[in-house]
This record gives structure tokens, sequence and C-alpha cells, in this order.
């Protein structure tokens, strides 16, 4: 028998050897990168993904899917460049409704048993087209706040890697070590025995939904005070990066089997390709396709060692 | 009640109903001036999505999890190296046609092989490969927007007999498709394997087989659509095919089709397609401005859904 931790270690194990091999990369490309200045460049836009990430990973943990996250994170950040700019207490009601309506989505998928992918495509037409009222031209200003916050110069390490050991410890606690997180992911693993046991499903997929909603609206708010200003599309290819960043990060589509630190790890694996790609000077027509091999080689990687586990087990 | 009964156990009825009701709405408003227009339009507009829809139908016919999303960047970078190689020529037509198909299999084959290899879910391998044909797409357009030929960019824009060439060869591929489903094994095997896969591996399908042929068909679905809008738009543009990751998936849905795979339809693609068109086009109508029309679309299609729903064994 292997002790318990070993298939847990082993799910970030893949996660972090990625990152560390695409860094070790990045910094022989570029010595220059390996400094602080450098560093918080690298993974500055890494902070809203990773935030994102966190919330898909929710949804995911209920073997749900969220398609709708890009356009949530560009609604959340065109309320958060208007309205919790000039009146604050009006922009922390929407937030907060915004948040409520994602619970509720949890309550009405579970109660009529609908498709999480089509609902959340639908509602991701309602939050486009409200970032459209909010902001039909690319505008607004960042709440000082939150520009403030995003360019904090923490010592030792900048803001960018700091936020996101802060994301990563706070999702764990939440996901793997309360009580609550615990019941999120039997849901995902098996529904019935959850129900038999006395627990509600339908205020554990609730509780799943609105987590997944609080931490986009975080990450609405981060993207803006990184780029000072928004716009509808600002964020939607979050979507897709967000499902990828969980992913990679060791977290299967069912079973409830996610990990919140893997899921900030693979975002910021997500982030560093863009940059390391554009450090190899390959053409910027290949950049997304050599993307989109990373994943691959990423993915291919996982498949290997858990290969490899199998084998060790089977011992 | 047992009219009803009748009625609401045919699944793609919803989807009709839907489109017919919208129809309606929009002709009132305008007093019956622009009906021939609006459906020419609805037809014609509706003729792509319905291509792409039952490729993407197949797929998601195989089961829970499978989903191709590749089909934005196959059809960009069909559309985009059919009308390279044409070069406005009338003499390259089916060299183009043939260069189209021959993207369309080599996209589901490495689709397939991500699938399989790396046993990857099929969003994320769809993904990653989206990622490297957009790429390609990119690559191969540089920016340049070369013109159709001339007889294919009246073709595509022309009707027959007032209905649009496009939407004839939509029915013709929806007829295929339809008899490929109800009336070959092929269509059997993949709804079995929708209903469960170790069920249909005991039975002695082969279900590697069936779902190669099943990404390879929806890939050239994909890029036959690419190759058509390019023509009918007046060239192919990078970003020609994005809102069709979403439409594609969307009226499969609306159709009636199961999304926790096993089930399928084809009329109910027709009448989603229709539909999708009409609201835009309703509310367009209205005056209403971009905002307002995004969530009135969104909120119809949850109501659509929820409608209904309670067929739908609900996995995803």
């Amino acid at each position: 028998m292997r002790p318990a931790f070993s298939a847990d270690a082993m799910r970030l194990a893949i996660p972090a050897l990625s990152l560390t091999v695409l860094l070790a990369a990045v910094f022989w490309l570029q010595p220059r990168a390996m400094s602080y200045v450098g560093l918080n460049l690298l993974f500055n836009l890494a902070v809203p993904i990773a935030l994102a990430t966190i919330a898909q990973m929710l949804i995911i943990a209920v073997n749900d899917l969220d398609l709708s996250m890009g356009t949530f994170v560009s609604f959340v950040a065109c309320v958060t460049a208007t309205f919790l700019r000039d009146a604050p207490l009006l922009g922390t009601l929407i937030l907060a409704g915004a948040v409520l309506v994602y619970a509720v989505l949890g309550v009405v998928i579970h109660l009529r048993d609908l498709p999480s992918i089509v609902v959340s495509l639908g509602m991701s037409f309602v939050w486009g087209g409200l970032a459209v009222l909010l902001l039909p031209a690319p505008g607004g200003q960042a709440p000082d706040w939150a520009r403030a916050l995003m360019t904090t110069k923490p010592p030792l390490a900048p803001i960018a890697i700091v936020a996101s050991i802060v994301i990563a410890l706070g999702a764990h606690l939440l996901v793997m070590r309360s009580s609550l997180g615990v019941l999120i992911r039997g849901v995902g693993g098996n529904e019935r025995s959850v129900e038999r046991a006395g627990w509600s499903v339908l205020a554990a997929r609730a509780a799943a939904y609105g987590l997944a909603g609080f931490f986009a609206v975080l990450a609405g708010i981060a993207l803006v005070g990184l780029t000072t200003s928004a716009d509808a599309n600002i964020a939607l290819r979050y979507t897709l990066l967000s499902i990828a960043g969980v992913i990679l990060g060791g977290g299967e589509f069912i079973g409830g089997r996610v990990s919140p630190v893997g899921a900030v790890i693979g975002a910021l694996t997500l982030t560093l390709a863009g940059s390391f790609l554009s450090f190899l000077r390959i053409s910027p027509d290949w950049q997304i396709g050599a993307q989109g091999v990373i994943l691959i080689i990423v993915l291919a990687l996982r498949l290997f060692l858990n290969r490899v586990e199998k084998r060790e087990k089977g011992q | 009640m047992r009219m009803l009964d009748r009625v609401a156990r045919k699944p793609w009825i919803w989807s009709w109903v839907a489109a017919f009701v919208v129809w309606f709405a929009t002709i009132i408003v305008t007093g019956g001036a622009s009906t021939l227009d609006l459906s020419q339009a609805a037809l014609t507009f509706a003729a792509f999505s319905i291509i792409v829809g039952i490729g993407q139908m197949f797929v998601i016919t195989l089961g829970p999890g499978n989903v191709d999303l590749s089909v934005p960047s196959t059809m960009t970078l069909a559309g985009t190296v059919a009308l390279k190689l044409m070069d406005v020529d009338n003499a390259m037509i089916l060299p183009g046609l043939g260069v189209t198909v021959l993207i369309g299999i080599g996209v589901g084959i490495l689709n397939y092989a991500l699938i399989k290899a790396l046993r990857i879910p099929p969003i994320i391998a769809t993904l990653s490969m989206s990622f490297i044909v957009q790429s390609a797409a990119i690559w191969t357009n540089r920016g340049l927007r070369i013109k159709p030929p001339n007889f294919l960019a009246d073709f595509t824009t022309a009707n027959t007999l007032g209905i649009p060439n496009v939407a004839v060869i939509a029915l013709v591929i929806s007829v295929i498709a339809w008899f490929l489903l109800e009336r070959t094994i092929y269509g059997r095997w993949i709804s079995a394997i929708g209903q469960s896969m170790p069920a249909a591996k005991m039975a002695g399908i082969p279900v590697d087989g069936t779902r190669f042929v099943t990404y390879v068909f929806c890939a050239v679905l994909a890029s036959l659509a690419g190759y058509l809008l390019a023509c009918f738009s007046g060239g192919a543009a990078l970003n020609m095919g994005s809102e069709y990751l979403l439409m594609s998936i969307a009226v499969v849905v609306l159709g009636g089709t199961a999304v926790a795979g096993g089930d399928s339809n084809v009329p109910g693609i027709w009448g989603a397609s229709l539909f999708m068109f009409l609201v835009v086009s309703m509310l367009n109508t209205y005056g209403l401005g971009a905002g307002i029309r995004l969530i009135m679309t969104g909120l119809i299609i949850i109501s659509v859904i929820m409608l209904a729903g309670g067929r739908l064994p609900g996995v995803r």
C-alpha cells in the first residue's frame, strides 16, 4: 500500500513540473526575466486568470461546466470600471446580485435537471448583453483601491506571485480542507451517496455555483486593476483558458477530482506559455498554435506519469 | 391532453414552434411587407448553422463530454485555403472543394488521434487542435482578402425557385445525415455508443472506428460550411467561424438532441437554426440595441431549454 497522499501528490507533481520546466526555459532564453520586475511582468495577467480558473474548478467539481465564464468576468470588469468606482455601494450590490444569480443558476440546474452547458451558454449571451449596455465602447476607469492593490510592491516577491500563492492557499483551504469543500467534491463524486448520507445536494450545488460567482467577481476586479479600463469583450478567452487551466492542473471533468493548487499552477503555466513563445521569437502567426502544442505536451506527460503510477500500484 | 402528449413527444417540435412564433411576431410588426425577404434571409443564414450543427450533432450523440470545439477554426482554415487556391479562377472550383474536404478529413483525423492517443477529454483535445488550426489559418491568410471565383460568389448568393441555393445544399446534407442516422447501421452504432459505451463495446460494435468516422464527418462538414460561408461573404476572414462555436452547440441542443448523447434528430436542427436567426432579426426589427438583443437571446435560449428540459437526462 502506498500512502494516501500519493495520488494527490502525483496530481500536483505534473503541473508543478511543467511550470518549473517552462520557467527554467524562459530564464534560459531571457536571464533578465529572473528579477523582481521581470517576474511581475511574466505573471501579472495570471492573477485574474487564476481566479477565473478557481471559479471554473468549483463548477467542474460538481460535474458541470460553465461556458459563460469569459462573458461573466467581462461583465464584472465593466461593473468595476463604472459603478464600483462612481457609486461603490450600488456597484457592490450589483456584484452581490450577480453572485446570487450564479447560486440561483445552480439551484435551477439542479431542480430541473438541466444541462449546465446550455444554461451557461444562454447566460453568456445575457452577461455579454449587460456588459455591452454598460460599456458600449471601451472605457471606464479602475477604482483606485483595485489599481493600488494590483500594483503594490510587497518585499521579497512581486505581487503576482504573492497573489497567486494567497489564491492557491485560500482555495485549497476552502475546497480541500473545509467540510463544505468535501461536500461539493462529494456531489461530483457520487451525488446519490451524498444525498443518502443526509446532506442536501441542492445546497451543495448552490454553494458551488455561488462560490464560483464570487471568485469570478474577484477575477473581474483584479483584471480591471491591471488594465485600468474595461470593455465588454475584455475577458472572452477566459472561458476556454479557465477550462484548460483546470485540466492542466490535474482536474478531471467528472468525479469531483479537482486540485485548487494545481488549477492555479495551470493558470500560471498557460500565462507563461505565451511569454515563453514570444521569447522564442516564434512568428506571431504560430503563437496560438504553439500554445495548443504546449497544452498537448503537458497532457501527454500527464498520461505517461499516470501510467507509471498505475504500474507501481499494480505491483 | 393526448394531443399535447403526442406533440410533446417529438423533441424537435419545440424549436419549430419557437421559430414560427418568432417569425410571425416579426412579420406582424413589419405588416407583412418583407415576409419573403425575411424568410429567404433566414434560410440563407440558417443554412450555415445547419451544416455545422449537423456535424456537431453527430459528435454530441457519441455521449457525455463529446463536443468538437475546433469547428470555428476548421471553417476559417478551409475558407482561407480554398479561396487562396482558387484565386478567383472559375476553373479551380472543384480542386478548391477537394482541398476543403481534405482539410476537414485532416483535422478530423488529428482530433481523434489526440483523443485516442492521449486519452484526453474531447473538449480539451479539440480545443488544443483548434489553436493549431487557427494558427495555420492566420499563417496562410496573412491579412489578405481574396475574392471567391465569380461563379461561386453568384451561386452562393442566388436563389433557385425562390429558395436560397445554400439552403438547398443544407437540405441535401440534412437528408444524407438523416439517412445515415436513421437508416444505416452506422447511425445505430453512434446512438448505441452514446447511450452506453461499455455496452456498445460488449455488443461488438467497432467503437473506435465509429467515433473516428464521426469526428472526421464533423470536421468535413465544418470545412464545407467554411468554404460556402467564405464564398457567400465575398472572402475569408480570420474571425468568420467564431460565432459558430456556440451556435453549433446551441442549435443541436435547442433542436432537441439529448446533451447526454445517444439520441439525436435532424429536423430539430432546422427549427433551431431558423429560430436563432429569426430571434436576432425580430429584435432588430423592434429596433432594440445590441445589448438588449443579446440579453433577450440568452433568456430565450434558457426558457426554451427549461420548457423542453424535462426530457433531457442532464449529465452536463
